[in-house]
């Protein structure tokens, strides 16, 4: 039955030769870098949304030479822009959750929160929000009163006015019941400068709490997978904890929401665009068992999945501490814990000590996180 | 999670690690052969704690990654008509077929969804009698016995628009055809514990005394994997080759009696095809001569489709340590995770997949890359 | 092959002719087939892959293999000498296991 199998190596009976042996160079390892092959994907896949490396890809590749301009080259969650002397967050984000209504939240304080965290994460207090309603033909009324009234009530908690509207309405079976759209806009504080391209070796990272909550609470009501779990999303405003971060000090270096991706492609993102390394202990991550007991059973990594009310800063280290002490003062930092640091070595890769003692390397998710059984 | 978080104690890793270290004098070549063993040991690090003289050897356990291209071809052939739900585990839907994968179906228009159960797909052709649901059946003999199960249950039911396509394979044979093969550098075993959960320990012994290697029925979880290498490594130092059971918590001599009794009726023994290996003969199921008419092949004649792996794949002697991946001339270039072309770069786990990702970081070899291939 | 992982099992009912129990995970709970091991009861453990119990979790075996390496640790920790863990084997250790063949290297972190 042997010869079912390679009947011996270098020479295969299907590989032929090896390279080395038909004088072929051989894979030449030092210096390599990722030769993704680009554009290979001929239509629009779910993972172009999942906010890892197909979601990146969409906007490099076709968006940013599409629209062009320096700002959108930054690729932050919001922009930073000046207008008549003054500078501004400006951020929009669009929200298709299923179902529209799960434990802790719906898609309407979610759409608010989600706006209101992008401009935070540049140090803008939101001001206005825009909000786009997509409704399906047949939508229960109740059902977008419902949502109407959770957008409402989180703006009003955030302190955010909902300025503008609009409302289109797309034939039954082309929708999920009710899509939304915001847009916000805030003003930026004098002295801060929230950038990836500012985080320096040595700069402390912190998350603002336990991670997870919010994808776990998704799945745990989402078809196929439904488990119960005594976890809602952790879906939250987070300009007033950034008020009380940046209060300490306005050099912050960066700040993330870690939504899509999770924590992962969080720190990935912040490691690519600011061409340092970064190293995290996992025994640091706030990880409650809960969600570390539904992603062991369906197979997810808890650092890849997603967050609505949380926040990863690069501090300098001088402020480290008094960082995360007016952090753990703030509600929703009370969970804030440190748990890693830029350094100059693997520029651009992110790894983990695991509790064990050793590493691995932290990857950009390629789409969305999928249930695996080995 | 009770009897998971004990067996990943930091503090009891170290002492085995210790004990394995104390008994190591030379260097052994170990393959656990599950792909749920590779992914505790790459996620925890643990092949770069283990002393320099332990190396192991990533083998073909995971169902995903040696599920073969045709069959592949097939579940694209069949969740592609409009008249399918085609239902899957996660894991399945981006392994690449010839020409797209099951997430590039479902942009055309293809109803796939992910399950966590294949009761639930059952559950979702009892709510659609008026559609064809096929699952995809993949898996060892762990996944086997809930796919027979589930399609008992279609016929117990009469549920007549449930089917399945089956691509399960079998350990043992595929032991057997490693240790036959001429240059196999594999000395022992870690037997992968759920699959002996299901089949117990029966068929090992003859194998390990007719091959003389040690196979050590190894758990999942750090300690698991340390305490199958402990025992593994005391056999090899003493010279000894017997079937050991470091996993006895889940793990019984007769396996599962009322599953082997179901997989017995419902499959039959078949020669199956490895990704990136070849056909190994009897190392498979398929549905047997009663539950024909279950069988989504037959139901979509599909069993015409037939394709050949790519020429430049050589995962077949990755898996079986013949080569290093970087010593394949396809890696890196052709074949790389977002575009794989064999079952090592398919799975994150895969041999070639997280040697791609340790690549990239620059880090020092461990001492299993930096061992050279004899 | 094969993300399996214990929880314990809370309740039990026939439904739809087939026994299917509430299995607690750590606080998330999910509906599974026991048909393969159907005398599981209320309390136990079960090893659960894709929805099915697939074996009973024996709590005994669990708790002995944690003590083996406790054992491990401490003896070599105290007395330097492993052979002393071979003094009373398991029982269910294959015969004729032998300890470990020198001392271990306790001042060796478990990192390189």
């Amino acid at each position: 039955m042997s010869d079912t199998l390679h009947p011996a190596p270098g020479g295969s009976s299907r590989g032929g030769p090896t390279p080395a042996d038909r004088g072929l160079p051989t894979v030449d390892i030092s210096g390599w870098t990722c030769p993704a092959p680009l554009r290979d994907q001929p239509r629009v896949v779910m993972g172009h949304g999942g906010g890892g490396a197909l979601s990146a890809e969409l906007v490099q590749q076709i968006f940013a030479p599409a629209f062009g301009g320096e700002i959108l080259a930054q690729l932050g969650d919001s922009a930073a822009v000046s207008l008549g002397g003054v500078r501004l967050a400006f951020s929009t984000d669009s929200y298709v959750v299923r179902p529209l209504f799960f434990p802790g939240g719906c898609i309407g304080d979610l759409a608010v929160n989600g706006t209101v965290n992008d401009l935070a994460m540049s140090g803008a207090k939101a001001a206005y929000l825009s909000c786009g309603f997509i409704l399906e033909e047949g939508v229960e009324m109740p059902v977008v009163a419902g949502v109407a009234d959770a957008m409402g009530a989180a703006a009003r908690a955030a302190g955010v006015e909902v300025a503008t509207g609009d409302t289109k309405v797309v034939e039954a079976g082309h929708g999920d019941g009710v899509y939304l759209n915001t847009a916000g806009i805030g003003l930026i504080p004098a002295g801060v400068d929230l950038r990836p391209q500012r985080v320096v070796p040595g700069d402390v990272v912190i998350v603002s709490g336990d991670i997870g909550l919010h994808g776990v609470a998704i799945m745990s009501v989402r078809e196929g997978l439904e488990f119960g779990v005594e976890i809602e999303s952790d879906c939250a405003a987070l300009g007033g904890l950034v008020e009380a971060m940046l209060a300490v000090t306005p050099d912050l270096h960066v700040l993330r929401d870690p939504t899509r991706g999770g924590l992962a492609a969080a720190l990935c993102e912040i490691a690519t665009a600011s061409c340092t390394g970064i190293v995290i202990q996992e025994r640091a991550i706030p990880v409650p068992p809960a969600v570390a007991n539904a992603c062991a059973i369906l197979g997810l990594d808890p650092m890849y999945v997603a967050n609505e009310g949380k926040l990863v800063a690069f501090v300098p280290r001088d402020h480290a501490d008094a960082v995360l002490e007016a952090m753990r003062a703030h509600p929703l930092g009370a969970g804030a814990a440190i748990i890693g640091e830029a350094v100059a070595t693997h520029p651009g890769m992110v790894v983990a000590g695991t509790p064990l003692g050793g590493t691995r390397v932290v990857d950009l998710p390629l789409g969305e996180q999928l249930p695996r059984i080995c | 999670m009770k009897y998971l978080d004990e067996f990943q104690n930091p503090e009891l890793a170290r002492r085995l690690l210790d004990d394995i270290r104390s008994t190591v004098t030379r260097p052994w070549a170990l393959m656990e052969v599950c792909g749920g063993q590779t992914h505790t040991i790459i996620r925890h690090g643990i092949d770069q704690l283990l002393p320099e003289q332990v190396e192991l050897i990533h083998g073909p356990g995971c169902p995903v990654c040696v599920t073969p291209l045709e069959v592949i071809d097939k579940a694209l052939e069949i969740a592609a008509r409009p008249d399918v739900i085609f239902c899957s585990f996660g894991d399945m839907l981006r392994v690449p077929g010839t020409d797209r994968d099951l997430f590039q179906v479902r942009s055309r228009g293809g109803d796939v969804r992910v399950v966590y159960s294949p009761l639930d797909a059952l559950k979702i052709a009892q709510q659609n009698p008026h559609r064809e649901v096929v699952f995809f059946g993949i898996g060892f003999e762990t996944t086997a016995p809930p796919n027979a199960m589930t399609v008992h249950q279609a016929r117990k039911l009469g549920i007549p628009n449930f089917s399945l396509l089956v691509s399960h394979v079998r350990v043992p044979p595929a032991i057997e055809a490693i240790m036959a093969s001429p240059d196999c550098r594999v000395q022992a075993f870690l037997a992968a514990g759920h699959v002996c959960s299901v089949m117990g320990t029966g068929e090992y012994p003859e194998l390990a005394a007719r091959f003389r290697v040690p196979i050590v029925v190894t758990g999942f979880e750090p300690l698991d994997i340390l305490e199958g290498i402990r025992r593994t490594v005391r056999q090899l130092e003493r010279g000894e080759h017997t079937m050991d059971n470091a996993y006895p918590r889940a793990v019984r001599g007769e396996g599962n009696p009322a599953a082997r009794a179901m997989l017995a009726d419902v499959f039959e023994v078949t020669d199956r095809s490895w990704r990136g290996i070849g056909t190994i003969p009897a190392s498979g199921w398929r549905l047997s001569e009663r539950y024909r008419e279950y069988d989504a092949e037959h139901r979509f004649s599909v069993e015409g489709i037939t394709t050949r792996e790519p020429a430049a794949c050589r995962s077949g002697e990755v898996l079986q340590g013949f080569i290093k991946p970087h010593e394949c001339e396809a890696f890196g270039t052709l074949c790389t995770p977002r575009s794989p072309l064999g079952a090592t770069m398919v799975s994150s786990e895969g041999a070639c997949a997280a040697y791609y990702l340790y690549r990239r970081l620059g880090t020092t070899p461990t001492p299993q890359e930096a061992s050279p291939v004899v | 092959m094969c993300l399996a992982v214990p929880g314990k099992v809370l309740d039990i009912e026939e439904r739809d002719g087939t026994r299917m129990a509430t299995v607690d995970f750590g606080g998330v709970v999910k509906e599974v087939c026991l048909e393969y091991v159907p005398d599981l009861r209320v309390g136990e453990y079960a090893i659960v892959h894709v929805g099915f119990a697939l074996q009973r979790l024996d709590e005994e075996s669990a708790r002995k293999t944690l003590a083996l390496f406790e054992e491990l640790g401490l003896l070599q920790e105290e007395f330097g000498d492993p052979w002393e863990a071979a003094a009373e084997p398991p029982r269910w250790e294959e015969p004729g296991a032998g300890p470990a063949v020198a001392a271990g290297d306790g001042a060796r972190e478990a990192g390189r």
